[in-house]
């Protein structure tokens, strides 16, 4: 039975609120947080999918942004809790322990890493590309190793989760409440996004670069948008997934998380709309329930990759719609 | 004073030189066909007016010079290239190819799909689903959503069954007779340029051998250059 793809996603939104709403109901808080982390995931994925499903760039080095936003939240709540001064070149601060302000601070960071990065890393592409952003995710990764200020190796642990006007935090509904909505805004933006003319030149850009120009359109630049937006999504989900934690680390940083991000898009399927929350779902339900009984069930996540890889090229959402793409 | 004036362009891919002395003006609202026997540097004359490949020689469009741009400034600049083989973009639907190429002016979704109604029935279907007629239209409509000021057709009509060439021909002739746009037209029909273009220049070897109003043309000359 094949279904249509607003359906799929209906059924699929409708389902990650479900299952939280079920935990409270059944008194299961750990349930609500693993809901919450796929939700993070998601949204971090979601942003990597207008790089990857409408640029049809491969980013291996997204983690930067995961991490920038982590490390943001951690650096000004750590100091907002040390009752510390963060000294910048231009100015002090004492920090911060409110929700909106951190995700302006690590959208706007991300978005301006994001910038310098794809001003470099677009000057390649294919193999060079992928290259280029591991390189620079290496970077970032040694670079948070060796800040010793900010609990180098060892990470930095905040003590009490950030606040939002008008929520609790610490309740676990809350704070998924909290990313659920921030997730169904990203994704209605990107759809509208993907729709747009920036979005179909994008899509355009990527089928046939040389094409584009000769109708006004310069693909280098459009990409590097299209890294920006991105990189500032991402950064979005790094600092609520440190605040899930509330605690960060340079596995933030790390090549496997950059690589995971890539994997679950194509679980779910590369540039669909829903693509990323089915395969944040998927990752986030194997993660806990094989990750109980072996340690090894990355194994088990290899094999569902492989079969999509090989059988079902449009991910899950191909396989319940019948389409192999957007368009198909 | 032209539009688009081409003096001595010379071009070359890598080590070896394909343009030689090409000289062409255009007029705003002119129809133009460039001319010449298979190999002699019509396609590559319009890559290098679109600046898709490296030239040299005089090349300016009202005046300004192309050399200093890169293709996509070109394009905004008001050059609208229609490329040889198509090239829509395949993945997007009609409707998509046509808005992610559209720049602010006359040229909408409505009136190209005045100019083409086989492409209004066809607005929510895959370009890469489209017959190769169809595509061309597409590959037309989607100059058009450019808004450009000098439309270049570069073997618009070529393996397309009659009645759709007939179709496009129409279509360049309601462009020339209804909007200020200029044209360049190559094409292989001699009979069909000779129709719609006001005047022709004729490659050989690279350079301009000949150049004049469509009515001069005898057909020694094309005979000579052109061979038919």
């Amino acid at each position: 039975m094949r279904l249509s793809e607003p359906l799929v996603n209906t059924i699929v939104l409708a389902g990650l609120l479900a299952v939280p709403l079920y935990a409270l109901v059944v008194d299961e808080p750990f349930t609500i947080t693993l809901a919450t982390r796929a939700a993070i995931l998601a949204l971090a994925a979601v942003g990597l999918n207008i790089l990857l499903g409408i640029g049809g760039l491969v980013s291996f080095g997204h983690a930067v942004f995961f991490g920038i936003g982590g490390y943001a939240m951690g650096i000004l709540a750590f100091h907002a809790q040390t009752y510390t001064t963060l000294d910048l070149a231009v100015f002090t601060t004492e920090g911060t322990k409110s929700m909106p302000v951190i995700w302006l601070v690590a959208m706007g960071l991300s978005a301006a890493i994001a910038f310098l990065i794809g001003l470099l890393s677009l000057r390649t592409s294919g193999v060079y590309f992928i290259m280029i952003t591991l390189a620079f995710g290496q970077m970032f990764f040694y670079f948070a190793i060796s800040w010793a200020q900010y609990g180098g190796e060892d990470g930095l642990s905040i003590y009490v989760r950030n606040g939002f006007p008008g929520l609790n935090t610490l309740v676990p509904i809350q704070f998924f409440g909290i990313c659920f909505t921030i997730l169904c805004i990203t994704l209605f933006l990107k759809a509208r996004l993907q729709a747009s003319s920036f979005g179909l030149a994008l899509n355009a850009a990527r089928q046939t670069p040389a094409r584009v120009e000769t109708v006004g359109l310069n693909p280098t630049r459009l990409k590097l948008l299209a890294f920006v937006i991105s990189g500032a999504i991402t950064g979005l989900a790094g600092a609520l997934f440190a605040d899930l934690n509330r605690f960060v680390s340079p596995t933030m940083f790390s090549w496997q998380l950059s690589g995971e991000l890539i994997v679950l898009i194509i679980i779910g399927g590369v540039g669909r709309l829903m693509g990323p929350v089915i395969g944040a779902c998927i990752f986030v339900a194997l993660e806990h329930f094989l990750g109980g009984l072996t340690e090894f069930w990355h194994v088990y996540l290899g094999i569902i990759l492989l079969c999509i890889v090989l059988f079902g090229r449009g991910g899950v959402i191909g396989l319940l719609t019948g389409k192999v793409g957007a368009h198909v | 004073m032209s539009l688009l004036s081409v003096e001595g362009l010379t071009a070359r891919y890598g080590s070896s030189q394909a343009l030689f002395g090409v000289d062409l003006t255009i007029a705003t609202g002119e129809v133009t066909a460039l001319m010449g026997r298979n190999g002699m540097g019509k396609t590559t004359t319009v890559k290098a007016i679109c600046r898709l490949i490296r030239s040299a020689g005089r090349l300016t469009l009202d005046g300004a010079d192309l050399h200093c741009l890169p293709s996509h400034k070109v394009a905004r600049m008001g050059v609208g290239l229609v490329p040889e083989g198509r090239r829509c973009f395949a993945d997007l639907t009609v409707r998509e190819n046509l808005i992610a190429a559209a720049r602010p002016g006359e040229w909408t979704l409505k009136s190209v799909a005045q100019l083409f109604p086989a492409l209004a029935e066809r607005m929510a279907q895959r370009a890469a689903s489209l017959s190769g007629g169809e595509q061309q239209m597409l590959a037309i409509g989607r100059a058009l959503m450019t808004n450009p000021r000098l439309l270049i057709l570069d073997e618009a009509t070529e393996g397309l069954a009659p009645i759709v060439r007939q179709e496009i021909w129409a279509a360049v002739r309601r462009l020339k007779e209804e909007t200020g746009v200029a044209i360049l037209l190559i094409d292989k029909s001699v009979k069909e340029l000779a129709q719609v273009s006001d005047k022709a220049v004729i490659l050989a070897r690279g350079k301009t051998v000949w150049s004049g109003p469509m009515t001069d043309l005898t057909p020694e000359i094309s005979e000579r250059y052109v061979g038919v």
